[in-house]
Parts: structure tokens; sequence; C-alpha cells
């Protein structure tokens, strides 16, 4: 029974592995927002309303952040282009 | 000096009022003199957990309005000298507490020469459970290994961090504190459950100890008993630790695995 448990174990990753991979994704992405701009949003908004003038963009792909590098604050923008 | 201790957790049901009754008894234990507050204006249960429910006359809301004294709203622990224990409203709604309230009983805590002021937290992130960490100096985090109180737990970290009125004013920060509780240490080696190392990562929180999923919790409550007085008990064993590290001293971390059964127990049971 060990063995088998040993070899389906190797198979299917542990709950307790997903909840904790979930999680680090989770709490990254939330301290992250807690510690941005609160002019973030806004900003957002309108540089999405800018770009929309020249591509025709799927809002949902733009990402907006400021993390901290080296010391530095940096604004990082992301955005894919429609084919 | 006085110190503002709040147990908070942003989820219900964590074991927030469990932990209350049972670190402020352990403190008091220790000699020192220890208010114990329940901020969960309309749902009280701390005084149910206690055992003082039916001493109850005036509560904490009575003295912030104004209506009672802090003298006699206080109730004293019938079991530990140094304990008392300050009822929330059954009956009123929760903005009845207000900052500059709250602010005030707090103040003439300290000045009546409590060592230790204990805040049970209400669950959630809102109004109540802000009230509850404002004034803390430090902070007991209770949290259960799973996914949904750990990122709660996060939140009310963020919470702390900001919104505090140490936060405010620029002071030092609130001083952390990690209590895991009902932890099942075979749930975690089968890989079911989130480890302490694996919750100890992710909210990056000194650490207090491990309270074990223990059956003498609810015995304890269903006799108004702390756990922590309840003897031989895992739980109450678990809390005395916690207690004693909350006050600085090292203890080695017990309850951490699953306590081995001999070939004799498997095979003919207990
Ligand atoms: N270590 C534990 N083992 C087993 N049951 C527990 C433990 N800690 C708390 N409980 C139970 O969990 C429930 C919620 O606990 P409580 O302290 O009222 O949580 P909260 O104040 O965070 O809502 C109660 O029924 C309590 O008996
Ligand atoms: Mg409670």
């Amino acid at each position: 029974m060990a063995l088998l448990d040993y070899f389906l174990g190797q198979k299917k990753k542990k709950s307790a592995n997903v909840a904790k991979d979930r999680l680090q994704i989770l709490l990254a992405h939330e301290r992250s927002a807690r510690h941005s701009p609160s002019y973030l949003p806004k900003m957002r908004e309108e540089i999405l309303q800018v770009i929309a003038k020249y591509v025709d963009i799927d809002p949902e792909q733009l990402s907006l952040s400021v993390d901290e590098a080296n010391g530095v604050d940096v604004l990082e923008l992301n955005l894919v282009l429609p084919d | 000096m006085s110190k503002v201790v709040v147990v908070t957790s942003g989820k219900g049901g964590v074991g927030k009022t469990t932990t209350s009754a049972s670190i402020s008894t352990g403190l008091a234990l220790k000699g020192y003199k220890v208010a114990v507050i329940d901020f969960d204006v309309g749902l009280r249960n701390l005084d149910l957990i206690m055992g003082c429910e039916r001493r109850v006359v005036y509560d904490f809301v009575n003295v912030v309005q104004g209506e009672a004294s802090l003298k006699q709203a206080l109730i004293k622990d019938k079991r530990v000298p140094s304990l008392f224990i300050l009822a929330a409203s059954q009956t009123r709604d929760k903005d009845a507490l207000t900052k500059e309230g709250v602010g005030k009983v707090i103040e003439d805590l300290k000045a009546d020469g409590f060592d230790y002021i204990v805040c049970d937290s209400p669950a959630g992130i809102e109004k109540g459970a802000q009230l509850a960490l404002y004034f803390a100096d430090e902070a007991i985090i209770v949290t259960n290994p799973e996914v949904s109180s750990v990122r709660d737990s996060d939140r009310i970290l963020g919470i702390l961090q900001a919104k505090s009125k140490r936060a405010e004013e620029g002071e030092d920060p609130i001083v952390e504190h990690l209590v895991i509780t009902r932890y099942n240490p075979a749930r975690v080696e089968a890989g079911e459950m989130l480890s302490v190392d694996d919750v100890i990562d992710l909210l990056s929180v000194p650490f207090l100890g491990v309270i074990p999923e223990s059956e003498q919790v609810l015995n304890a409550s269903n006799s108004g008993l702390p756990v922590i007085l309840e003897t031989e008990s895992d739980a109450a064993e678990a809390y005395e630790d916690v207690v004693a590290r909350f006050l600085g001293e090292e203890r080695e971390q017990r309850f951490l695995t699953e306590e081995k059964k001999g070939l004799f127990k498997k095979l003919f049971g207990r």
C-alpha cells in the first residue's frame, strides 16, 4: 500500500502544495495592489483611452503596476497587441 | 507599562475568542493584571467561553456611552484573581462603538494599572475589526492552515500596517505574532493541509506556536472554562507555551507532528 501511495503521490500533486502555490500568487498580487498608488486605477483608464484611439485592444490585456526595483519605483506597463 | 494586544484574523470561526480567553487567562496566571474586552458587539461570546455570562450587568457599550462606569462593567474572574472581563453588548448594533469612546476606555484601563488589555476582535476587515485593532501595541494573528483563512490574515496584516493608530501617527509598528490554530498534524503529513512552515512562509509573521485541533476545546467551552485551564489537554499545554513565548521565553515547538502509534497500539487500538 505504501508503495502504491508513493507512486500515486508522484503523479498527483498534494492538495496542500496546490494551496500554497495559489496563495503565493494571490498574496503577491493583493499586496502589490495594496501598496500601489491610489491614482493607478484612474491612470490605467486614461492610458487605455489613449491607446484605444490607435489600436483596437482588449482592456483586460493591459497590466499596469508600480514596483520597486533596486531602490527606485518603476512604472511597468504591459500590453499584448492584437494580431 | 500597559500593553494593548489585539487578537484578530479577518475570517470568522478560526479561534479568536478561544485564543483571547486562554491567552488572557494565561497572562493573568503569570501574575499580570489583565482585562479582556469583547469587541464583537451584537454577537457576544467571550462571556460564555469565560463562564461569566450570568454576571454581565453592564457591558462595553454601556461604558463607551457613559451609561455605566468601567468599575461597574468589569467582571472579576472567579478563578484567576487578576483577570477581568468586559463583555460586548448583545443588543446594540455595531455602530454603538466609537473610536473616541473606545480610546477613552483603554486609557482608563491603563490608568487603572492593567498590564495587558486583550481585545477580542470580531470577524471581518471592516469597521468592527478595525476598531478592535486601532489602539493595539501588539497583535496576535489567529490563522487556520487553510486557504481563505491565510488570505484573510494577510488582509488584516495590511490593515494593521496601514490603518492602526501606530501607523497613522508614524510610531513604531504594531508587533505581530502568529498563532496557527486547529492544526491537524496527520492531515499535514498526508499533504492535505498547509504546514506550519507553509503558513509562516506565506505570511512572514513571527511564529508563537500551533494549537492542535482538539476535542477539549469544545468540552471546555461547554463548561465555560478557558481551555488553557483544562488539565491534561494538548490544547491547554499549547496555549501555555504560546503565552510563555509571547512573554519572551524560549520554548521548543510541540504538537507539530502526529503522535506515532506503536505497533501494539496499531494492532489493538488505543
Ligand atoms: N484548537 C481547536 N480545536 C478544535 N476546535 C476549536 C479549536 N479552536 C477553536 N475551535 C472551535 O471553533 C469554533 C470557533 O471558535 P471561536 O474561538 O469562537 O472563533 P472566532 O472567535 O474566531 O470566531 C468554536 O466552536 C470552537 O470551539
Ligand atoms: Mg469570536
